[in-house]
């Protein structure tokens, strides 16, 4: 059905929440206009999550399918978790955008098409044989065929800019045409484009220009029979901004920082989707943070270890293929008992992989990818507001405990918005940091061997109620000692071979780890307390896996649900909570890496649900997950 | 406030308690006497050295040094140098490596810690061989060098670390070796006063497994004719009788004898100093037998350190958006207020 003038007013349908995608060529600014929509639907008081999905070609050939660029935001008048399964609305700029991206939308969803970009060579670009506006292939959506270049050209035509330049404008004339068609206020943006293009009064005038001809079309013309409307969602009062998952870490570690009295190192080197984090702190050199763009990735894990050899809190962040190469690093991390931060964003691999692209496929990695007995600290943040979160555990428990620490991000929620309600800096977490200044020994020469008890020597490796040794930093006069790779005798330090020894000290730096547990969180089961189905996740699909929990147990189905943000060790009530139900199901992006740490240590006899297509859950695949289990009279069959 | 005089050390005060493992008659023990020595004279507090190494025989150092020291992983040394050069800018960083950790494993960060000029001293220890490993040939080791692994004879061009630490814009390196110790630990002192990336190739006999290497210059007798050794603003001048030295000849050096060839005024005179590093990187290339070997300091020019520049940016930084400011930094993009 095209929609052409109709002939009644357009009136208002309300609706609960909208899902909507901008897609066109990397060089349209579709996460330019994306990010707008999302904005101003905070700012008019929607609850929000976006989904960036962009190539790992910077800008592949034009209108090409591998150069297809998408945002898509999920605004809504109720508490949402997710960026939306399905889209209620999709902008297309060109023939390629289409078609990777109709699949996902709804029967009956609304299509905005650049019919412009709809000749011979785009059509044979992204290789239809037939022009689909054309040969009824689209019926089944709402079709709306809007002439962007023509009009946009012509909106602008009074401004000083070039045709090429004046169709950069174009993605604002789309915004224009969905701002009209959702309700959108255009204030929003013409403020962001006045602080963007403010040098430039050119460009910002003809963007002003394009977002209001886009909007006043979509009056003029009554594009639609009716406009959307979705009513501010119920959320928590505060003070609110919309935040991503690299800002939040890169927020959080600053602030952990700062409020621990600590310089922070941040060596680095650019991997997707981690980079973003190494740009905020670059950026942040005022807050006394120290960043470097190292050589190669081992060379980044090197000079973060080496900061913290020197006193301060050494950060490296990286992806998959930069945590194989830091683990050398790690391990001396793990044997010199240092703290460490490494912030792993996942993406799809093994190898290169899907760079762009998200995955939960390092969790084994991160517990088991170096040589020898080498337990580390992992946690795993929720959502990307829960990355500012998971900063200041990272920080904490690296340096209460003289371990590495793994903060297993992914590509999803770095990359992905949601609001944010700003914390009140005076109610933020002050971790306190002790640096001895003076020996340790106790006793006389006769108690211990090596002159280990000898008074007023310092001893390295002499450990505290949960067996953490203590961090002298160099400088300091009279606690000169020597640290490094191989085994050390406990207590001394010193370089020892002993074959007892050596287990003793495995077991100990295991038990140290093991110890962590008693500073962190229970496992707070959501739902069900206790039933038939707990469904188990970690990391960035918290939000998919709630939301497909919440709507399954509307049909009176006993689910709980857990979410592991602690990995490395594990709650200290995991066994207890796993004790109040019978079936267990494990989603994961991933072949099943959780299920296999909780089959073995657990004894349960978890399964999983799994999706490997760089791409998160949708919700209805968590319920799909979730429904086998359950006979329509809520009785649990786990046939 | 009050000044505190360093305290008076000897040698002895940086030797730890730990007992030294390298075999009789290696060449380390000589270099560790020497620094020792060099340190006792510096002035500069013994708690603010440290010593850092990476994996071989030359990387156990730092554990026989009383002083602050880390023995890392292999060939990454500069890199924790680096990185706790960033966290304590005031520290006196070393680091100790050997032909493979430094310019096989690591060749990577090594021209990088150079090129960067951050202010860490890197001391390599060259006995063209793998010695921990019993006995492989290394990145050093001459054409033709018969090893385990090259039973053949070495088939791998060698690298010329000095050459390496020139093109990577080290502003000082020097070359010294194990069996003159005054000049080893003249050329450490040197070192610790150099502000900026320094590099320092001694050669270092393996006893167990390439003994004598390194004889045409360690070897007394031999010495005079096969080293020459640098003395900023004296003329290159070598030989048993002090009369050979080196003349330049368009672009190519040549070994003429004074007196016969040409006069003494006809003869290079070194110039540490130069800006062009040119002249450093030909006298890195002299090689036995053609040429002799030259000992002493290359090059040595002052240029802005890694430390102070970043110390500059992080002082720009708080000049222009003021300290930061986490409530602020909060607030940096569109707020709403749900009420």
């Amino acid at each position: 059905m095209v929609v052409s003038a109709p002939a009644a007013p357009s009136r208002f349908e309300e609706v609960d929440s909208i899902t909507i995608r901008f897609a066109g060529d990397s060089g349209d600014g579709m996460q330019v206009v994306g990010t707008q929509l999302t904005n101003v639907s905070a700012i008019m008081g929607n609850d929000i999550a976006t989904f960036p999905d962009f190539p790992a070609e910077i800008r592949a050939p034009a209108g090409t399918l591998a150069g297809v660029s998408g945002f898509q935001v999920h605004f809504a008048s109720t508490d949402i978790h997710t960026p939306g399964d399905s889209l209620n609305c999709l902008v297309v700029m060109n023939p390629a955008a289409l078609k990777t991206n109709l699949k996902d939308l709804q029967p009956g969803g609304i299509l905005i098409v650049n019919a412009d970009s709809f000749g011979v060579t785009d059509l044979g670009k992204a290789k239809y044989a037939t022009n689909p506006l054309e040969d009824g292939s689209l019926k089944g959506y709402r079709i709306v065929k809007v002439a962007i270049d023509k009009l946009n050209r012509e909106a602008l035509k009074d401004s000083n800019l070039a045709i090429r330049d004046a169709d950069r404008c174009k993605n604002f004339f789309a915004l224009g045409l969905v701002f009209w068609m959702f309700e959108r206020s255009q204030e929003t943006t013409i403020k962001w484009l006045h602080a963007k293009f403010g040098k430039k009064p050119d460009i910002l005038q003809a963007n002003i220009s394009a977002l209001k001809a886009g909007y006043n079309y979509g009056e003029t013309v009554e594009l639609m029979p009716i406009q959307y409307r979705v009513a501010k969602a119920k959320i928590s009062p505060g003070t609110y901004r919309k935040i991503t998952g690299n800002e939040a870490l890169a927020m959080g570690l600053v602030a952990a920082c700062e409020l621990a009295n600590k310089t922070m190192v941040c060596a680095s080197y650019p991997i997707t989707p981690a980079t973003d984090v190494l740009h905020q702190l670059a950026d942040m050199k005022n807050f006394g943070v120290k960043t470097i763009q190292a050589e190669d990735e081992i060379a980044a894990v090197g000079m973060a270890l080496g900061a913290s050899y020197g006193g301060a809190i050494g950060i490296t962040g990286t992806s998959g293929p930069g945590v194989c190469l830091k683990s050398e690093a790690i391990n001396l991390a793990v044997m010199t008992e240092l703290p460490l931060v490494i912030i792993d964003v996942q993406r799809g691999g093994p190898s290169t992989g899907l760079p762009t692209k998200t995955e939960q496929s390092d969790l084994l990695q991160a517990f088991f990818g170096r040589n020898g007995e080498s337990p580390v600290a992992i946690i795993a943040p929720k959502t990307p507001g829960d990355c500012f979160n998971m900063a200041f555990e990272a920080i904490r428990i690296a340096t209460e405990f003289m371990v590495p620490i793994f903060i297993l991000s992914d590509g999803y929620i770095a990359n992905g918005a949601e609001p944010w309600l700003i914390p009140e800096v005076d109610n933020l977490p002050k971790i306190k940091i002790n640096h001895p200044t003076g020996p340790n020994s106790q006793g006389s020469s006769a108690t211990h061997e090596n002159g280990a008890g000898e008074p007023g020597k310092f001893l390295p490796y002499k450990r505290n109620e949960n067996l953490v040794r203590p961090w002298a930093i160099p400088g300091t006069i009279g606690l000169e000692h020597r640290i490094g790779g191989i085994e050390k005798q406990d207590v001394t330090g010193n370089i020892n071979y002993e074959p007892a020894n050596h287990e003793h000290m495995v077991w100990t730096r295991a038990q140290k780890v093991a110890n962590i547990a008693k500073t962190i969180p229970d496992l707070v089961v959501e739902g069900d307390q206790e039933g038939e189905l707990l469904v188990i996740g970690w990391g960035g699909t918290y939000g998919t896996i709630a939301t497909g929990v919440q709507k399954a147990r509307l049909n009176g189905w006993k689910i709980g649900q857990v979410h592991f943000q602690y990995l490395n060790p594990f709650p200290k009530n995991t066994a207890e909570v796993f004790q109040k139900f019978k079936y267990f199901l494990v989603p994961e992006l991933n072949r099943g890496q959780l299920l296999l740490l909780l089959r073995g240590t657990f004894l349960i006899d978890a399964k999983g649900l799994n999706k490997i297509q760089g791409k998160p859950f949708l919700v209805s695949e968590i319920m799909d997950g979730i429904k086998p289990y359950f006979h329509s009279n809520g009785n649990a069959d786990n046939s | 406030m009050t000044v505190t005089a360093l305290p008076t050390l000897k040698p002895a005060d940086f030797a730890s308690d730990q007992e030294i493992r390298w075999c009789p008659g290696c060449g380390d023990y000589s270099i560790l006497a020497q620094t020792r020595k060099a340190l006792s004279t510096v002035p500069f507090p013994k708690e603010k050295m440290v010593f850092i190494s990476g994996i071989g025989c030359s990387s156990r150092f730092p554990y026989y040094m009383n002083t602050y020291g880390f023995h890392t992983i292999h060939g990454r040394a500069p890199t924790f140098a680096t990185g706790l050069k960033l966290a304590q800018p005031d520290l006196m960083v070393w680091v100790v490596t050997g032909d493979g950790d430094g310019l096989s494993i690591g060749g990577n960060h090594l021209i990088h810690a150079l090129r960067r000029n951050i202010d860490i001293k890197i001391l390599l220890f060259n006995n063209e061989i793998y010695g921990l490993t019993k006995g492989q040939y290394s990145p050093t080791s001459r054409l033709g060098t018969r090893t385990k692994t090259s039973p053949g004879g070495s088939i791998d061009a060698p690298i010329r670390a000095l050459s390496l630490a020139l093109a990577a814009e080290a502003t000082f390196v020097a070359r010294t070796m194990d069996l003159d110790p005054a000049h080893t630990a003249s050329t450490l002192q040197r070192v610790a006063a150099h502000k900026g990336s320094a590099f320092v190739e001694i050669y270092q006999n393996c006893k167990i497994f390439n003994d004598g290497v390194f004889n045409y210059v360690t070897d007394k007798a031999l010495r005079s004719d096969n080293a020459l050794y640098l003395v900023h603003g004296k003329p290159m001048v070598f030989g048993k009788d002090n009369n050979k030295g080196i003349r330049l000849n368009g672009l190519d050096p040549e070994v003429v004898t004074i007196g016969k060839d040409c006069a003494l005024d006809d003869i290079m005179v070194h110039d540490e100093t130069a800006a062009n590093p040119t002249m450093a990187y030909l006298l890195s290339r002299f090689a036995y037998p053609d040429f002799p070997e030259v000992f002493g300091v290359l090059r040595n020019v002052s240029e802005p350190t890694y430390d102070e520049l970043m110390a500059k940016q992080m002082a720009d930084s708080l000049a222009k958006k003021g300290k930061g400011d986490l409530r602020k930094l909060f607030r940096n993009d569109d707020l709403w207020t749900v009420e």
